[in-house]
C-alpha cells in the first residue's frame, strides 16, 4: 500500500465543497463578522482615534482598539520558535509596521464590519523608518542562531587563503526581493467561546505551538484551548504560526458572547504575515582548472523586524552541497520597520540555491566544463563541514538519470547560439539539496468492533496529501482495506505532533502511526478471541534524540533541467520544458509525491521569473498586494514540467526510509531556470527575478 | 456597508434616464466596477445594470464596416467570425487580455472604460488625483514600472489597461453615445483625454450618456497584427502593445495604423509612425525610423524607462512581421 499512486481520501470532500475551511463552520451557531483595519503609515503612534461613526455605522457591535482591548502577555523572545510566542494584537498606541491592526470591527454581516472599518479615524504621528533594505545593509549584526537552531556562521580551512590562490574565481552578488505565500485560502479564524472554554476554527499548520500562542497570549489554562483545522487551503509555511485573525476573533467574541470570524483579505496578508526575508548574497567559488572547488564562500545579508528576529538558513545548505577544503558560510540581518519575516516554502534553501547554484553555473561557462560535469566532479565522500557520512545522498545519479531523460547532450554549449524562429533558446540545470529534519509526534490508533481502524492526531493536512499517506500507512500496517480506515487530524486536543512544516509531517506522523499500529497489533494478538475496542499509541523523537542523525548527514536531492525561450527583440522569457529527478529515500505516495515535487519546481519557475512583493520605501508598505499585480506563474507558463524519483530507503532516517519531499522541488528550480536564460541570452541577471527589463539592454537589435 | 440601490434597465432610454440621478451609475459586466467597489474606489449609491439591454448583435453596415453592440461580451465579440476574418487585430487584442472568465463576462463598452492598474489608485490610503482629484500622484516618485511614457503629466502618469481599446484606435473606431440630449458618435482617439490637470475626467462620456456600441469603418488595407508584451504568458496586462495595420506594393509601404496600449492614459495613435512608414519600403531601418518616431516625446520615471526601447523594438517586429506575411501573399 505504501508507495502506492492513492487518489486523496480527502479528495471527493473538496471537489464537492464539503470539506468546511476555517471561516466556513456554523455548528457553533450565526457567528458575527470581524474586520481589521490596519495602520496606513510604516512607524509612529496613533495620536487619536476616533471610533464613533464606526460605531454608529448599522449592524456594528464592537470596535475593539488599543484603547479597549485586553490586556495581553508580551511576546518571550527566549522561546526559541516564534510561532509558540504570546502574539498581542491592539496592545498599544506605537505602529511597528504598515498595515499593522489599529482596529477591530465587529458587526452582523461582513460588508458592515467592512464598510465600518472604513470609517475608523485614525490619525497618527508619524516617524522617519526604515524601509529600504538596499540602503541599510551597513547596519547589519549576527544573530545568535538561524532558523531550525543553525549555527550562524561556519568555516573550514582557511577561505581567504583557498579563495585567493584559486585558478580560476567566481566573486558576484545575487540579490532575492520579498515573496510571500499566498495560499488560496487566506489566514482566518472562528473563536467560539464555552464557559471558560475556547475553541478557534482556524487554519494553522501546528496546532500544539498555536495553542500555546492563543493561551499564552489570552493568559488562559493551555487545556482550555481547542483548535480545530481540519482542512487548510494551503499554507506554505504562512501557517506555522497563528497571526491577528486568531487572536483578533477569540477577543472579540469573549466580548460579544457570540461566535466572531475574522479573515484577512488578500491585500492585508501582504501586511499582516511575514514575507520570505529579502536577501543580498555574496558567492565565492574558486576551483582549479580541472574545475575541483578549493574554496567556497556564501555570505548573506536579509532583513528582519528589529522585535522579532527572523534569519532564514539561506547558507546551510551550502555547508553539505559540494567539496572544497577551504569554506565559509556567515548570516547577518539588517533590521527594518517591517512586520516579522516567516517561513515561506523551503526556507534559506530556496534564495540560497538561487545564488549558489547560478554561481556554480558561472563557474562553469568560466572554466568551459559542462554544468553537469562540474557538479559530478565537486562531488564529496563526506558532509564536508560535519565531517559525517551521508545517510543516503545520491546527488550524481540524479544529475546523470535526469541529463539523460532530459537530453543535455544536445545543449547549446555557447551561450546565444540557438534560435527557434523568434526566440533565443536556452539549456540551464541545477543540484536541488534540503536538509531533512524529524520531530516529535504520537498518534493514537483506535479498533472498534466494527473493524474500523480510527488514526487520530493533532496533525494537519495542508493540501499535501496527510489523510490519503496515513491511510496507506495504517492500512499496510495493519493489513486493512483502505476503506477501513479513517484519519481524525486537525484537532488540538488529539495526540501532539509537531503538525505541518519543514517537510516533516509526513514522515512523523507516517513513523508515529506505523509503531501505534504495530502496537495495536500486538494487543490484538494478545486479546484473541475477545473482540472489543482497543487501542494503542506511537510516538517519534525529535531529531535531537535521535543517534542516527548525529552520525549522518541526512538530506534529500535532485537535479533540475530547464529550456526557456527568451523573445529575441521583447526579452520575453517563456518556460518551455522543464524535469525534475528527486532522491528522497522512499516516497509514501507516488501521485502526492509528485504533486508536491512538480508544485514546488512551479515556485521555482515563480522565483526566477515573476515573483516580487515590491515596497515603496516612502512608506513601507508592499505596492503590487494582490494577485494581479503580484506575479506567478499561471498555466500558460508552464507547458511542460515533470518530476521524477528515484526508488529508494534511507534507513537511516527512519524505519519507513522516508524523508521530506514537500519543499524539495524548489530547492534549485529557479537557479535551472535562471542558467537557461543565460544559456540562451548570455545575459546574466543576478537580480531576481529575471523580467524583461533587465534582459533587454543585453539583446542586441533586430536587423531584419 | 455602503447601501446602494440596483434596478435593471428594460431600454437604453430608461437606463439614461434611470443613471441621471446622483451617485447613479452603469454596471454591465461588472468584473472592474464590483472590484473597485468592495476596494472602496468606487462608491455609486445607485446601479443600474445594462447588461441585459439588447445591444448585443455584431451587424454588417452598408459601407462595409459592422456595428458591435455595447453589451455583447468580449469573448463573443473575439470568436465572431466577421471579426476574426476581416479585423483580426481587434480579435487577437480581445483574446489576449483578461481570463476566459472574465472575458465571458466582461462587455465591450465596459471594456472601453475600465480603470487604470496604476497601484496607488488602488490604495486608498495613497495620494491619486484620479481617485482623489488634488491629492497628489504618488506614482510620480513611487513604483513606476507600469506607468506612462506619452501624453503623461505632473498630475498623472497612469496607463489604460485595455488591449481591445488599442485594436480599436488602429482601426479608427467610432463609439455611439446615447444621453438624455440623444444619440451622438465621437471618434475613438477623440473619446479618451489625456491627464493633463484633471486625470479624474477619462473620456469625453456626459454624465449620464451611455455607450450603445462601437462602429468599426470598413478594415483598413493590409495586414493586421496585434502584440502584447507581458510579465507571463497570460492574464498580466501589457507592458507594452501595438496594434498596427500595414499595406505594401512592391515591397513599398502604401498605408500603416500605429497605435501603442500599455504606454499612456489613452491608446496611443502614432501618425508620427505612420507618416515616415507610408511611401516607404518595408525595411528594417525604416521600421526603427518610425519607431524612434513614435517615441521622440517619450519620457521615463524611472522604473519604466525600458519601455521606451521595449516599444519601439515591439513596434519593429511587428512591422516587420505583417510586411514578411504580405510579402509571402504575393
Amino acid at each position: 500500500m505504501i508507495g502506492q499512486a492513492l487518489n486523496r481520501v480527502d479528495g471527493p470532500l473538496k471537489v464537492g465543497g464539503r470539506a468546511a475551511y476555517a471561516y466556513e463552520h456554523w455548528e457553533a451557531g450565526q457567528p458575527l463578522y470581524g474586520f481589521i483595519a490596519g495602520a496606513t503609515i510604516g512607524k509612529g503612534r496613533i495620536t487619536k482615534i476616533d471610533i464613533a461613526r464606526a460605531e454608529r455605522s448599522p449592524g456594528v457591535r464592537l470596535v475593539l482598539t488599543h484603547r479597549n482591548a485586553p490586556e495581553q502577555n508580551a511576546p518571550d523572545f527566549s522561546i526559541t520558535s516564534q510561532y509558540s510566542r504570546a502574539f498581542p494584537v491592539l496592545n498599544g498606541p506605537e505602529i511597528h509596521y504598515y498595515g499593522e491592526p489599529v482596529a477591530l470591527v465587529v458587526a452582523e454581516t461582513f460588508e458592515q464590519a467592512r464598510a465600518a472599518a472604513r470609517l475608523v479615524d485614525v490619525e497618527y504621528a508619524a516617524e522617519a523608518g526604515h524601509y529600504d533594505f538596499a540602503a541599510r545593509q551597513n547596519n547589519a549584526y549576527a544573530p545568535k542562531k538561524v532558523n531550525a537552531g543553525l549555527p550562524t556562521d561556519s568555516a573550514v580551512g582557511d577561505f581567504d587563503a583557498g579563495f585567493a590562490g584559486a585558478a580560476v574565481k567566481v566573486d558576484q552578488r545575487y540579490s532575492t526581493p520579498y515573496y510571500f505565500s499566498q495560499a488560496m485560502e487566506p489566514h482566518a479564524a472562528m473563536a467560539v467561546w464555552n464557559g471558560d472554554d475556547l475553541t478557534i476554527y482556524v487554519t494553522d499548520q501546528i496546532l500544539a505551538e498555536g495553542r500555546t500562542c492563543v493561551a499564552s497570549t489570552l493568559r488562559i489554562d493551555l487545556q482550555r484551548v481547542h483548535l480545530i483545522s481540519p482542512y487548510i487551503g494551503g499554507g506554505f509555511g504562512s501557517k506555522l504560526g497563528l497571526h491577528h485573525e486568531a487572536i483578533l476573533a477569540a477577543l472579540a467574541a469573549r466580548e460579544v458572547k457570540q461566535p466572531v470570524k475574522v479573515a484577512m483579505t488578500r491585500q492585508q496578508i501582504f501586511h499582516l504575515v511575514g514575507p520570505r526575508p529579502t536577501t543580498s548574497q555574496r558567492v565565492r567559488l574558486g576551483a582549479g582548472k580541472d574545475g575541483r572547488l578549493v574554496a567556497i564562500g556564501h555570505d548573506v545579508t536579509m532583513y528582519t523586524n528589529p522585535e522579532w528576529e527572523y534569519a532564514e538558513q539561506t547558507a546551510a545548505t551550502t555547508r553539505s552541497l559540494y567539496a572544497a577544503p577551504n569554506r565559509l558560510t556567515r548570516h547577518r540581518l539588517t533590521p527594518l520597520d517591517r512586520q516579522r519575516g516567516e517561513d515561506v516554502r523551503a526556507p534559506g534553501e530556496a534564495p540560497g540555491l538561487l545564488a549558489v547554484e547560478s554561481a556554480m553555473d558561472e563557474l562553469a561557462y568560466a572554466l568551459g566544463i559542462d554544468p553537469v560535469e562540474l557538479r559530478i566532479r565537486n562531488e564529496p565522500a563526506r558532509d564536508p563541514e560535519r565531517d559525517v557520512p551521508f545517510s543516503d545522498r545520491r546527488l550524481v545519479e540524479c544529475l546523470r538519470e535526469g541529463a539523460r531523460r532530459f537530453g543535455w547532450e544536445e545543449r547549446p554549449v555557447s551561450p546565444a547560439s540557438r534560435r527557434d524562429g523568434r526566440w533565443l533558446v536556452g539549456y540551464g540545470m541545477a543540484a536541488a539539496i534540503r536538509m531533512h529534519f524529524q520531530g516529535t509526534a504520537k498518534v493514537r490508533v483506535r479498533i472498534g468492533r466494527d473493524g474500523i481502524a480510527v488514526v487520530q492526531s493533532d496533525m494537519t493536512d495542508l493540501g499535501t496529501g496527510t489523510y490519503t499517506i496515513l491511510t496507506q500507512v495504517a492500512a499496510d500496517a495493519l493489513g486493512l482495506p483502505i476503506e477501513r480506515v479513517r484519519i481524525e487530524i486537525g484537532k488540538s486536543d488529539f495526540p501532539e505532533s509537531s503538525g505541518s512544516g519543514g517537510s516533516w509531517g509526513a514522515a512523523n506522523s507516517s513513523i508515529a502511526l506505523h509503531r501505534a499500529c504495530k502496537a495495536l497489533r500486538e494487543k490484538i494478538e494478545h486479546s484473541a478471541g475477545e473482540p472489543g475496542d482497543l487501542e494503542a499509541e506511537g510516538e517519534v523523537a525529535g531529531m535531537w534524540k535521535e543517534p542516527a542523525y548525529q552520525a549522518y548527514s541526512i538530506h534529500t536531492y535532485g537535479a533540475h533541467f530547464a529550456e526557456v525561450g527568451v523573445d529575441a527583440d521583447t526579452a520575453e522569457i517563456r518556460l518551455r520544458r522543464m524535469l525534475g529527478v528527486f532522491a528522497v529515500g522512499r516516497a509514501l505516495n507516488a501521485k502526492t509525491t509528485r504533486s508536491q515535487l512538480i508544485g514546488g519546481m512551479t515556485w521555482g519557475v515563480s522565483a526566477a521569473l515573476h515573483e516580487e512583493a515590491v515596497v515603496d520605501t516612502r512608506t513601507g508598505a508592499f505596492v503590487n498586494r494582490d494577485l494581479a499585480e503580484y506575479l506567478v506563474p499561471v498555466n500558460a507558463d508552464i507547458p511542460d514540467l515533470d518530476a521524477i524519483v528515484l526508488d529508494g530507503f534511507d534507513d537511516k532516517a527512519n524505519v519507513l526510509g522516508a524523508k521530506g519531499l514537500g519543499e524539495l522541488g524548489i530547492c534549485g528550480a529557479g537557479a535551472a531556470v535562471a542558467n537557461a536564460v543565460f544559456n540562451a541570452t548570455g545575459v546574466r541577471v543576478r537580480d531576481f527575478p529575471i523580467t524583461l527589463d533587465k534582459v533587454l539592454p543585453g539583446l542586441p537589435l533586430a536587423e531584419a | 456597508m455602503r447601501p446602494f440601490t440596483y434596478e435593471r434597465a428594460t431600454d437604453p432610454r430608461a437606463a439614461v434616464a434611470a443613471v441621471s440621478r446622483t451617485g447613479a451609475k452603469f454596471i454591465s459586466g461588472g468584473t472592474n466596477l464590483l472590484d473597485l467597489m468592495k476596494l472602496d474606489i468606487e462608491q455609486p449609491s445607485h446601479l443600474v445594470d445594462i447588461s441585459r439591454l439588447p445591444l448585443k448583435n455584431i451587424e454588417e453596415l452598408p459601407e462595409g464596416g459592422i456595428r458591435i453592440g455595447a453589451q455583447a461580451a468580449n469573448s463573443d465579440v473575439a470568436a465572431d467570425r466577421r471579426v476574426r476574418t476581416r479585423y483580426p487585430v481587434l480579435s487577437e487584442a480581445l483574446v489576449a487580455g483578461a481570463s476566459g472568465q472574465l472575458r465571458n463576462m466582461a462587455s465591450i463598452g465596459g471594456n472601453l472604460l475600465q480603470r487604470t492598474r496604476c497601484p496607488y489608485f488602488y490604495d486608498t490610503a495613497a495620494a491619486c488625483n484620479k481617485r482623489v482629484p488634488g491629492s497628489g500622484c504618488a506614482a510620480l516618485d513611487g513604483f513606476n514600472r507600469v506607468h506612462a511614457i506619452l501624453g503623461a503629466s505632473d498630475a498623472c502618469i497612469a496607463v489604460h489597461p485595455s488591449d481591445m481599446a488599442v485594436a480599436m484606435t488602429a482601426l479608427e473606431a467610432e463609439i455611439e453615445l446615447l444621453g438624455d440630449q440623444g444619440a451622438r458618435r465621437v471618434a475613438i482617439d477623440d473619446f479618451y483625454r489625456l491627464p493633463g490637470d484633471t486625470p479624474h475626467i477619462e473620456t469625453v462620456l456626459q454624465p449620464g450618456e451611455m455607450i450603445t456600441g462601437v462602429i468599426l469603418p470598413a478594415p483598413p488595407p493590409g495586414r493586421q497584427g496585434y502584440r502584447k508584451v507581458r510579465d507571463r504568458a497570460s492574464y498580466a496586462f501589457a507592458l507594452v502593445s501595438v496594434a498596427a495595420v500595414v499595406a505594401a506594393e512592391r515591397g513599398t509601404i502604401t498605408a500603416a495604423r500605429v497605435a501603442f496600449g500599455g504606454v499612456a492614459h489613452k491608446p496611443w495613435r502614432s501618425v508620427e509612425a505612420e507618416r515616415i512608414l507610408t511611401g516607404q519600403p518595408a525595411t528594417m531601418a525604416n521600421f526603427r525610423a518610425a519607431a524612434e518616431a513614435a517615441m521622440a516625446q517619450a519620457v521615463g520615471r524611472g522604473h519604466n524607462d525600458f519601455k521606451i526601447e521595449l516599444a519601439k523594438r515591439t513596434l519593429c517586429r511587428s512591422l516587420a512581421q505583417l510586411a514578411g506575411e504580405l510579402r509571402r501573399q504575393l
